[in-house]
């Protein structure tokens, strides 16, 4: 029952990558969803700078994108990933495909954060002459903070949960170790391992992203 | 000064058109507290914007100070509203920002230097009475605090006016009161024009000096406070005054009035020139009188009276008709 084939240098680097995958996806997938959840809200009809356009063109990629499940839009899309990274293998190449998984679930998960700011707040920004940048910076982000740190334990703990597919490009990390080790040869210790640590983590990130988002809601 | 001329503002949604404002035309003079009443859906809501332009009317004009809004491009509109403070039935204050950041919001957005911030602040806070809440976040505050500090961020920026929208619904009696003084004190120290939208009677009565009545988008009666209280026209003008004056004769006591021979009932209504009207009708003429039922109501600083008196004698017509030299409207009901 305890025995494995795994050593503990290859179970160290599975984490590392599994980390080095949820963290630079998630970096670069919220640098390009937030914005675009901003703008979602923005130029919604009604919206503080309604752009019928804009949000005509962003809506509808966006639900293409997300209609996707990972494990298709990663083999999907390996001729753009080998333009980006120049190889379709390995850690690198599992990253493109998670940064265009996750950003639009970030724009998703921003919008309807920042849609729940009540409207009351955006009416008193205006009737105080804040600009457009202004209403969002000092009305919708701070108010909204509580809940977009909640939408990105989501984000986050999605990221977590695709990597485990990054394996079929032969992108390494601890799902990888389950699948390969863990189901093809039959290791049973190490699938056991894999699962108990992917709990742990999710427990883990979920309390963060509550104790976070409570603080600053000033809840308790 | 703000004036309206002949704004009309209608919504249109999936294809029906509903008129929110229909052809209004009213003037709040400087140093007005202007109160608007109407029941929900009268059109109060749709009317306290157009003033500041968060909602564009779709035909008329709005001149703030002579200056038509129209004209205004959006950046210039911005500026103006830094003018114009707006306090809401649900405060909308920051509920992420301390007490201290709320108010300082609007000179932050002015790029104002934190030296001044921090004074305007603290000027503000002791204003409105709060300035050991400096720290606190609004959820740790009740209502009518709340309000008082929607107030001082509305007045950080120094505006000539104050757009009041339902302003004290959400509040209870008392808070209401100490709000409205507040507002009072505003208006009277810093000679701001106050417009105050409301459904409530009681608000206009204790603080404004001139009212317009609202229903179904048109504002259906304007003038002084005094003169709608103690004269209203329209029909649903007499409704409102009702909640608060009641001037008509209740039926159970009009079944009580006793039978004299040749009496007449006349309904009088004073505002604060009563003087000694009764006993002179007694002396003067020698009439009997029997007063029926009598309401006296305080408006702002002056009183409404009405009362309904039997009157039995020869001289009935000589009395009345003094009454009226009395410049005491007398009407004799039937």
């Amino acid at each position: 029952m305890f025995s494995t084939t795994v050593t503990l240098d290859q179970f160290l680097q599975a984490m590392v990558d599994t980390f080095y995958m949820v963290g630079f996806s998630l970096i670069i997938g919220s640098i390009v969803g937030i914005p675009l959840g901003i703008l979602l809200v923005v130029s919604r009809p009604g919206g503080i700078i309604e752009n019928k356009f804009i949000f005509n063109m962003l809506n509808p990629v966006i639900n293409m994108v997300r209609s996707l499940p990972f494990i298709i839009l990663l083999v999907a899309i390996i001729p753009f990933t080998r333009l980006i990274v120049q190889t379709s293998i390995g850690t690198p190449a599992a990253i493109v495909p998670l940064i265009i998984y996750v950003a639009p679930f970030i724009a998703r998960l921003v919008e309807n954060s920042i849609l729940e700011v009540d409207d009351g707040i955006i009416e008193a920004a205006e009737s105080m002459g804040a600009t457009p940048m202004q209403t969002i910076w000092y009305f919708l982000l701070p108010e909204a903070l509580g809940s977009l740190i909640l939408s990105l334990t989501t984000a986050t703990i999605s990221l977590l949960s695709a990597t485990a597919m990054a394996g079929a490009v032969g992108g390494g990390g601890i799902g990888d170790l389950a699948i390969s080790y863990g189901y093809e040869r039959f290791d049973s210790f190490i699938m056991l391992v894999t699962v108990v640590v992917l709990i742990i983590f999710v427990q883990l990130l979920q309390s963060l992203g509550n104790w976070l988002a409570r603080k600053v809601r000033r809840e308790g | 000064m703000i004036q309206l001329k002949n704004v009309s503002k209608i919504y249109k949604r999936n294809g029906t058109e509903t008129e929110a404002l229909s052809n209004v035309s009213l003037q709040v003079n400087k140093g007005d507290i202007f109160g608007v009443i109407g029941f929900s859906g009268a059109g109060k809501s749709t009317l306290i914007r157009v003033v500041n332009f968060l909602e564009k009317p779709t035909a008329g004009e709005v001149f703030i100070d002579g200056n038509d809004l129209n004209t205004y491009p959006m950046s210039e509109l911005r500026v103006l509203r830094k003018n114009i403070g707006m306090i809401f039935q649900h405060f909308n204050l920051l509920n992420s920002k301390t007490i201290y950041q709320n108010i300082a919001i609007p000179l932050i957005l002015a790029k104002e230097n934190k030296k001044v911030i921090k004074e305007r602040v603290m000027e503000l806070l002791r204003f409105v009475g709060l300035e050991d809440k400096a720290d606190s976040y609004p959820n740790e505050l009740s209502g009518g605090q709340k309000q008082r500090i929607g107030i001082a961020r509305a007045l950080a920026t120094n505006p000539s006016i104050l757009l009041c929208d339902e302003a004290t619904s959400a509040l209870d009696p008392q808070t209401t009161n100490s709000i409205l003084q507040l507002l009072q004190k505003i208006n009277e120290e810093y000679n701001i024009t106050i417009m105050i939208i409301t459904h409530e009677m009681s608000i206009i009565q204790k603080i404004c000096n001139r009212v317009a009545v609202m229903e179904n988008g048109k504002v259906i009666e304007e003038g002084n406070v005094l003169d709608v209280f103690g004269n209203p026209k329209h029909a649903s003008t007499k409704n409102f005054v009702r909640t608060i004056i009641q001037d008509e004769l209740p039926e159970t006591i009009r079944q009580k009035i006793p039978e004299i021979p040749g009496s007449k009932l006349f309904k009088i209504d004073f505002t604060d020139k009563t003087n000694t009207v009764i006993n002179d009708l007694i002396l003067k003429f020698g009439v009997r009188v029997n007063i029926i039922y009598a309401t006296m109501n305080e408006i702002k600083d002056d009183t409404v009276g009405h009362m309904i008196i039997q009157l039995a004698g020869n001289s009935i017509n000589e009395a009345i008709s003094f009454l009226q030299s009395m410049d005491i409207n007398a009407k004799e009901l039937v």
